[in-house]
Order: C-alpha cells, then sequence, then structure tokens
C-alpha cells in the first residue's frame, strides 16, 4: 500500500520538470530544490508544483522543511541547489517583477510593537514602489475591514491578541491585488471561530482567481479548503497532486461495531478484507474491491451481531502515517 | 467539488476594483516614501525621543553652570572660557563635550537598530517580501541614519545657541586667532563645525549598520559601535602609536574648531572629510556584501 501511495504514482505527470509551454501553468514550480544547513538538511530535493488557481495544502509536521521552503520560494534564503518559478518567472532574477504579486505570510506575524495597526500597514505599503500613495489609506482600510480588525485599527500593535496580529499578518498580504498568496500557518493562535473566517478568507480569496499556498500542521484545518495538497516529511515532499486524486489511493475500510469482534474479524478475513484487525470492540478491514453492503449480509448471515457499520475515507492524517510509518509527530 | 473543477482554468482576477484601479505594476519612479516611513519611525519612537531630550540637557547644565561660576581662563575644556564673552560658544561646547559618547552613542543606537532591530522583531522578512531590494533597503537605512546624525548634532547646537544667547548674549565673536566677526558671520561658522561633526557621526553611523548586518541583536551593534569610538579615542592618546593616528576615525573630530580661525583652515576638516567619506563607502559596502546574500532566517 505504502508502495502504491509514493510519489511517483501520485503525481508523476506533475513531478517532471515543467516544459516551457506549462511553466506559465504552474504559480509555483520548483525543481529539485535543497536546502542545507551546515550537516542537516532541511528541503531535500523538493519538486513542488502549484497550479494556477489551486488553493494548495503544504502540510507536514513541525519541522518537516514547511518553512524553509517558503522562505526560499520568496527569496528570503537562497536554495543550496535547485531552482524555482513564480507565476512563470525565475526566481530570485524576477523578484523584483513577481513579488508584488505574492502576498506572504511567514512564520507568523512581525510588527513594529509601538505602532498602530494602521501604522504598521501603511509603512509597508510606503515601502511599496507599485502602491499608489493617494489610495493608501483605503486599501489599509480595505484590508483591515477583510479581516475583521477595522473596528481595533488604531490600538498599537503590542496591545494586540495573538490571533488578531495574526489577522493583521493576513492582511497585510490583501494590501494589493495578489495572484498569489503564500501563508505559512495562517490559523497558529486562532481560535475556532477565527479558523472558520480564515478558511471562509482563503476561499474567497480563490473565488477570486487567487492561487493560494497554504501551509499547516493541522491536516484536518486545511483539509476542507484545498483542491490541491502537498505532504511533507523530513525535508521531502512525499506526495502532491489533487486533493481526491491523492486520497484516492488510500483504500476505504470497513469498520464493524459488535460484542463479538473476533467471530467478525474472521467473517471479514473470509471475505478476502485485508489488514483485519480487532480494535476495542470493533472489527476493521481494508474493503479493497468487496462493495460494503456484502460486508453487512455476511455478519448477519454468519449470526456475528452488528450494532454499528461505517465505511471510512482515510483522513488525511491516516494518509500521512501509512506514507511515513509513523504518526504526524515534529520531525527531527 | 471535484478535483476536475479547480484546475487551472481561472484566470487570476481582483476582487476591489478601487485597489485594482489604484496599483500600477509597471510603474517604478524615484519616490522618497519609504525614506519618509524611516524617519517617521525614528523621530515617532519614545525612546529616541527621549535620547533628543537627553542630548538637549549638556547644553542647558553648560550654559547655567558657566552662569553661576565664570570659569577662569585655562580651566575647563575649550570654548568654555569663551562663553561669557558670546553665548554661542555654549554650542560648541556642547558639541566637545557629546563627542565622547553621546552624540556617538545616539547614531550608534540607530545604526544599531537599522538592520538587526527589523531582524529582531521579524519585520525584515516582510520588508524584503514586499519586496524591498536589499541594495535599496541598505541605502535608505544609511540616508536615515546620516539625517539623523544631522538632525541630532544640529539640535544640540540649536538648543545651546539658544540657551547661550539668552544667558550671556551675542554680537561679535573673538575667533582664535584674535580677530573679530560679526553675529552673522558666527551663526555660519557654528553651522559649519555642526554639520562637519555630524558627517564625521554619520560615518560611524556606515560601521554601527555594516555591525547591524552581522547580528539580530541591536543593543550589541549599539554597544559594539560604542565600544570601537571609544576604542579609537583611547589609541588616539597613546603616542607610541601616532601612525595610527591620522587612519583611525575618531582622530578628526576635534579640527571643528579650525572654523574659529581667520581664515578657516580648511586643511584638517577636508582630511577629516575625507577620512569619513572612506569609512562610510568602505562599511556600506561591506554591510552590502553581508547582506545582499545572506539568508534571512529572522
Amino acid at each position: 500500500m505504502t508502495e502504491a501511495l509514493s510519489n511517483s504514482t501520485v503525481s508523476q505527470e506533475l513531478s517532471e520538470e515543467p516544459s516551457d509551454v506549462a511553466v506559465g501553468d504552474f504559480a509555483v514550480a520548483t525543481h529539485g530544490l535543497t536546502k542545507r544547513f551546515h550537516q542537516q538538511v532541511a528541503v531535500d530535493n523538493v519538486d513542488l508544483l502549484v497550479p494556477r488557481g489551486a488553493v494548495y495544502g503544504f502540510l507536514g509536521p513541525n519541522g518537516s522543511g514547511k518553512t524553509t521552503t517558503i522562505r526560499m520560494l520568496l527569496g528570503l534564503i537562497r536554495p543550496t541547489s535547485g531552482r524555482h518559478r513564480l507565476l512563470g518567472q525565475a526566481m530570485p532574477d524576477h523578484a523584483g517583477d513577481v513579488l508584488p504579486l505574492v502576498g506572504s505570510l511567514v512564520e507568523g506575524p512581525a510588527f513594529h510593537p509601538y505602532l498602530s495597526a494602521r501604522a504598521n500597514l501603511a509603512r509597508l505599503d510606503s515601502v511599496d514602489r507599485h502602491a499608489d500613495p493617494r489610495t493608501t489609506k483605503v486599501r489599509v482600510d480595505s484590508a483591515l475591514d477583510r479581516v475583521g480588525l477595522l473596528a481595533a485599527a488604531d490600538k498599537r500593535y503590542r496591545a494586540y491578541s495573538l490571533g488578531m496580529r495574526q489577522r493583521l499578518a493576513i492582511a497585510a498580504t490583501l494590501l494589493a491585488p495578489r495572484e498569489l498568496l503564500v501563508l505559512d500557518e495562517p490559523t497558529n493562535g486562532l481560535d475556532p471561530q477565527g479558523t472558520r473566517e480564515v478558511r471562509h478568507l482563503i476561499g474567497s480569496l480563490a473565488d477570486d482567481g487567487a492561487t493560494v499556498l497554504v501551509s499547516s500542521h493541522l491536516l484536518s484545518e486545511v483539509e476542507q479548503v484545498c483542491t490541491h495538497v502537498g505532504v511533507m516529511h523530513v525535508g521531502r515532499l512525499l506526495t502532491q497532486g489533487p486533493i481526491a486524486q491523492v486520497r484516492a489511493v488510500s483504500e476505504l475500510r470497513a469498520r464493524v461495531q459488535t460484542d463479538r469482534p473476533e467471530d467478525a474479524a474472521r467473517v471479514l478475513r473470509e471475505l478476502g478484507l485485508t489488514d483485519v484487525a480487532v480494535e476495542s470492540g470493533w472489527a476493521v478491514g481494508t474493503l479493497g474491491k468487496i462493495a460494503a453492503e456484502k460486508v453487512v449480509a455476511a455478519l448477519v448471515n454468519d449470526g456475528v451481531p452488528v450494532a454499528g457499520f461505517a465505511v471510512e475515507r482515510p483522513s488525511l492524517e491516516d494518509l500521512f502515517v501509512s506514507l511515513t510509518g509513523e504518526g504526524f509527530n515534529v520531525s527531527g | 467539488m471535484s478535483a476536475a473543477d479547480l484546475t487551472s482554468e481561472r484566470t487570476p482576477g481582483l476582487s476591489n476594483e478601487v485597489i485594482t484601479a489604484s496599483i500600477d505594476r509597471a510603474r517604478r519612479h524615484i519616490s522618497t516614501r519609504f525614506l519618509r516611513s524611516e524617519l517617521r519611525l525614528i523621530f515617532g519612537r519614545r525612546r529616541n525621543q527621549a535620547g533628543l531630550g537627553i542630548l538637549a540637557v549638556v547644553p542647558v547644565i553648560i550654559a547655567i553652570a558657566v552662569k553661576v561660576s565664570t570659569p577662569r581662563p585655562g580651566r575647563g575644556p575649550d570654548f568654555f572660557a569663551s562663553i561669557t564673552s558670546n553665548g554661542l560658544f555654549v554650542a560648541l561646547a556642547a558639541l566637545t563635550l557629546e563627542m565622547g559618547l553621546f552624540l556617538p552613542l545616539a547614531v550608534g543606537t540607530i545604526a544599531g537598530d537599522s538592520v538587526a532591530g527589523e531582524a529582531n522583531i521579524g519585520t525584515l522578512r516582510y520588508l524584503l517580501t514586499v519586496p524591498v531590494h536589499r541594495t535599496r533597503l541598505l541605502a535608505v537605512k544609511f540616508a536615515a541614519i546620516t539625517i539623523f546624525s544631522l538632525v541630532a548634532t544640529l539640535w544640540v547646537s540649536l538648543v545651546g545657541a539658544v540657551a547661550g544667547l539668552a544667558f550671556f548674549g551675542g554680537g561679535e565673536m573673538t575667533l582664535l586667532s584674535g580677530t573679530q566677526i560679526g553675529m552673522g558671520q558666527a551663526v555660519l561658522r557654528v553651522l559649519m563645525a555642526t554639520v562637519y561633526l555630524a558627517l564625521c557621526f554619520a560615518s560611524l553611523g556606515a560601521i554601527g549598520l555594516f555591525i547591524s548586518t552581522l547580528t539580530e541583536q541591536p543593543i550589541g551593534a549599539t554597544i559594539s559601535v560604542v565600544i570601537l569610538n571609544v576604542l579609537s579615542f583611547i589609541l588616539d592618546s597613546i603616542p607610541q602609536l601616532s601612525w595610527l593616528h591620522e587612519w583611525l576615525p575618531t582622530h578628526w573630530w576635534m579640527s571643528f574648531g579650525d572654523v574659529l580661525r581667520d581664515p578657516i583652515a580648511w586643511g584638517d576638516m577636508t582630511r577629516g572629510l575625507l577620512t569619513a567619506a572612506g569609512y562610510a563607502l568602505v562599511f556600506w559596502l561591506a554591510a552590502w556584501a553581508r547582506f545582499s546574500s545572506k539568508d534571512v532566517t529572522s
């Protein structure tokens, strides 16, 4: 199963170097991107491909190399080897042309503590040579409004809570129209309501036509809004592609609740289910090509009482575990 | 929604018409917005305002002290003895006293903050992704340091001149060479001395800018600048190192008094300005060499 999920199967057509014709179709395209810090390889030969218009969930546990990859994408750090394009243009050579079209949130919010939210955004706008000073006020206020901070716009940043700071950082990415948004852990520090709002915001940005690359170590948070996913683990991109395609590789599991789980497990095995196991009152097995309704019939036929029955599509987290053979924990 | 709906069919569109109309991606005009924003940050910060306040205390103390007890000739630093004859000398006396620590510390604080301060709070990464070209960042930061140096030094002179004129009056000024010049000429000469020193301090600021690119701790960079400044004064006072003296960044600072000769003795001040320009250029380039390829991980 792990074999079937390997990078080569899921995204074969994506993992090759895009041809010149295809280059423009990708908002982000990296080729062999690698970063070594002293002896440690932080990012190892990553071929990230984000199609234009996608909401790409860039997933992986803390320390898996997501932020380092994002810093390389934006030209903050230099790759040890490899190259990449943003919006079809080679980086970092064309940073001056490309980055104005890219809104980014990297490793949490950072602002001048003694300035108000409004003054902080005006500061960022004032260093942008493409921004029109006559419309700064309008754009700052509309960005603040979009993240729900307009009422607190004149408060000093130091008085902001973590959630408000995170919102302000997102507002900063909205100061100008963007074709690509790179959001590194945008829901960090937000309450459930704030998390929902950010998800909604990402959706509305995508509806406007922007490509969104959103990284997260919380799989379930991102799963719902993404059209594409890429999974990082200890510096490597394990798999990427449209979310349905990535998940299609994982197989459905049947789950039977019964007071005779051992008998149920025997029936499942006889039916041809694989990876059959007994877990605290449940018998579980991978369906493969066997129809789910057959399972219940067979159980009842055999006189095994069925208290509950479920067919599960593994979550991204389960998928991650099956890809790495380990949990979604911090990588060393 | 299926994956097929979400492939690259969408064309990038823009949500807000006001925003769209106001952004012209093609324009790249010369603008002073970044520099003005820097100056607002520097002069809007309370710590720096307090620093300027402290700088202003020294000339006021000098004026009061001299008023209360007139110094006898031969005692106290240069210019003190002349204060009672013309209040403008308070400005020059204040500059002499603040040259050793206060003014270099003030410029060192701004310079140390320039890059390390932004790195420390993380705003550096957001400036660079706006994007701000790294060379432009260093150019604007150094311009802001130079302007701050001019403002701080002129501020000390201004407070000194106002306090001095209030306490001792103005009128004709007797130069070091004995000749007398009118009030207008005297003000001009004090102004020249002030600008000369401000440019000298700005070259120290270039050293600070360089150190600021090496660290994420602005205080560390500031302390380094002050240490280098004091070290330069110490080396300058060791006679056995006389071969080194003329190359020290602080060596020509005291030459600002040459504006009070008749005619003005330009020789040493020219050397001083060349030395300052040399230090500024070398350390700005060092900062550029360091920063332009640096990994920004803050």
